[in-house]
């Protein structure tokens, strides 16, 4: 039988979605058993929200003040103490999971599934390679711990109304020092998470100025929609680094994803290929992103998207 | 600070559009332009940048992989690193065989920093570091945007999902780095030159004392599903109606 267990992202408050979607990803193993793993400083709170993830088995605590902050190396030597005895370890594509994840996959001397995007067997999966421009069948030895990344995208939220038991681990391993948390700034809004809006506005190089992203957040705010941003926006100042979208930023699953003024480079493409509707709007008929558009419009952005709001009644 | 040691990947040049064989076993490379991975460039220009603050560092720069991976290190060289060494095999090398091969490397060069890019663009796997990090015992400080160096440690502001986040660490560790640390230098014609004199040493990977393992068998390769072709609008009213049309707003 797989017993599959999960590392789950959480801010101490509130369980990261990404949590539901690797549930779902190891539902898929046939006849696996799920558990949850939390680090924290006091993880009351988000086990409770985990115990309620269908499909979840148990869900494990380690509360120690150590696990404050998620820092790898604090955290990988009590994950790999906890890992024997698990067929799989799954961690989010999420930049926590991408982190930690192969710190553990070392400590555990197992090598590790990256972005893993479908589940063809319990030790066969498939996932991206070149920017999401060819697709990898990978097989791994069965004697062996199987280390992955889950690739968030691919999968669809386990839903809730579950109730697995939650107990409390010790892992008695000796924690590093060489490594402290100092600050985080988070560009933090009350906008929807780029990465699980079910709507997503996001803006290119053609906004020409950081000011000029303002004409995106208002249109955003009035759909409920997150915003996003290419990476030339997000080089050029326009956009902070969180908002970007592509290869080597966010990769996202919206229902519907506007692309303003984006030209489409395949490293962008990468990180929207699994948006449900594209929706692109540029000037340049040329653009690559209307090869990928199920929705396309030639036009200027700064006249489109003020009037698009009009029209949408907003 | 006395030495840093950067790797230097060989992969598909950025700019080359990949393609997948018709017979599903990997992806066509014969002729295609290969350079040096551009995250790895990232992690060599803030070494140089080290370098040129002043220190006197040695910049090491080390390649794993086949022969002609001579080249990245050629430009890493002309680039400005002090020397070069290439732990040769013709196998592929996944990361967790990188990260023994780096760590073998480590003991033997003992580095006050390893600098990689956060990814390679091939097979983006995103592992190497971390995984050359937990076998060292050592730090590690991924998706570096900002590096300040100080006596004995590193204070490291990293691109998380939720923002930027700062961690200290004490050195040696290991710092993989991000788009935004810096924007690397051109190479200029007369540092080719140069770098033709400067040593670049080829050793096997058995000389380190790791075996190439296959630890994931690739079965085979695809290209991705396509999107459907879509449809043009002439203007936004008709924009507005297909997208209320469609249930989408």
């Amino acid at each position: 039988m797989s017993k599959v267990l999960i590392l789950a992202e959480h801010d101490g408050q509130t369980l990261n979605p990404s949590t539901h979607k690797c549930v779902t990803c190891a539902t898929a193993i046939p006849g696996a058993q799920i558990a949850v793993l939390l680090l924290g400083a006091d993880t009351a709170a988000v086990a409770t929200q985990a115990a309620a993830i269908h499909g979840v088995h148990e869900v494990l605590r380690i509360d120690r003040p150590e696990n404050a902050h998620p820092l790898a190396a604090t955290f990988a030597p009590q994950v790999a103490a906890i890992a024997p005895g698990y067929t799989h370890l799954f961690g989010p594509s999420t930049s926590f999971g991408k982190d930690l994840t192969p710190r553990v996959a070392a400590l555990l001397g197992v090598p590790q599934v990256s972005d893993l995007m479908a589940v063809d067997g319990a030790y066969r999966f498939r996932r991206p390679i070149y920017a999401g421009n060819a697709i990898v069948t990978v097989e791994a030895d069965p004697a062996r711990i199987l280390v992955a990344t889950v690739r968030i995208a691919s999968f669809e939220a386990a839903g809730t109304g579950g109730s697995a038991t939650i107990a409390s681990r010790t892992a008695d391993v000796k924690l590093p020092v060489h490594t402290r948390y100092v600050g985080a700034r988070s560009g933090s809004t009350d906008r929807p998470d780029l990465q699980t809006a079910s709507r997503v506005v996001s803006g290119g190089r053609a906004l020409a100025s950081a000011e000029n992203f303002k004409l995106l957040y208002d249109f955003a705010d009035k759909i409920g929609a997150a915003v996003g941003a290419s990476r030339a926006a997000v080089d050029a100042g326009y956009a902070p680094n969180e908002m970007q979208v592509g290869q080597t930023g966010k990769i996202i699953a919206p229902e519907v994803y506007f692309a303003f003024g984006i030209s489409g480079a395949i490293q962008h493409l990468t990180g929207i290929k699994d948006a449900r509707t594209i929706v692109a709007v540029n000037k340049d008929p040329e653009a690559p992103i209307f090869e990928v558009a199920d929705i396309g419009l030639v036009g200027d952005l700064f006249q489109v998207v003020p009037e698009l709001a009009r029209l949408l009644g907003h | 600070m006395k030495k840093i040691i950067v790797c230097i990947k060989r992969v598909v040049d950025y700019n080359v559009r990949v393609r997948v064989k018709p017979d599903g076993s990997g992806v066509m490379l014969d002729g295609v332009k290969m350079s040096v991975n551009p995250f790895d460039e990232i992690a060599l220009e803030e070494a140089l940048r080290i370098k040129e603050r002043g220190s006197n560092v040695e910049v090491v720069a080390v390649g794993i992989g086949v022969v002609d991976a001579q080249q990245q290190l050629r430009t890493a060289l002309a680039m400005g690193a002090d020397r070069a060494v290439l732990v040769q095999t013709d196998q592929a090398v996944e990361p967790l065989t990188a990260a023994h091969a780096l760590l073998a490397l480590a003991r033997k060069e003992n580095p006050d920093l390893i600098l990689l890019g956060k990814q390679a663009i091939d097979d983006d796997a995103n592992q190497t570091g971390q995984m050359l990090a937990a076998l060292w015992d050592r730090p590690q400080a991924t998706y570096a945007s900002k590096l300040e160096l100080q006596e004995g440690k590193a204070t490291v502001t990293r691109e998380v999902d939720a923002g930027l986040e700062t961690i200290e660490i004490d050195l040696p560790a290991v710092v993989t780095v991000d788009l935004r640390l810096n924007e690397p230098r051109y190479v200029k014609l007369p540092d080719i030159m140069k770098a033709k004199k400067k040593p670049l040493d080829v050793i096997s990977l058995e000389s380190l004392g790791v075996a190439a393992s296959v630890w994931l068998r690739a079965v085979k390769t695809e290209p991705p599903a396509q999107r459907q072709k879509g449809v043009m609008v002439k203007d936004v009213a008709e924009l507005a109606d297909v997208l209320k049309k469609k249930g989408l707003i």
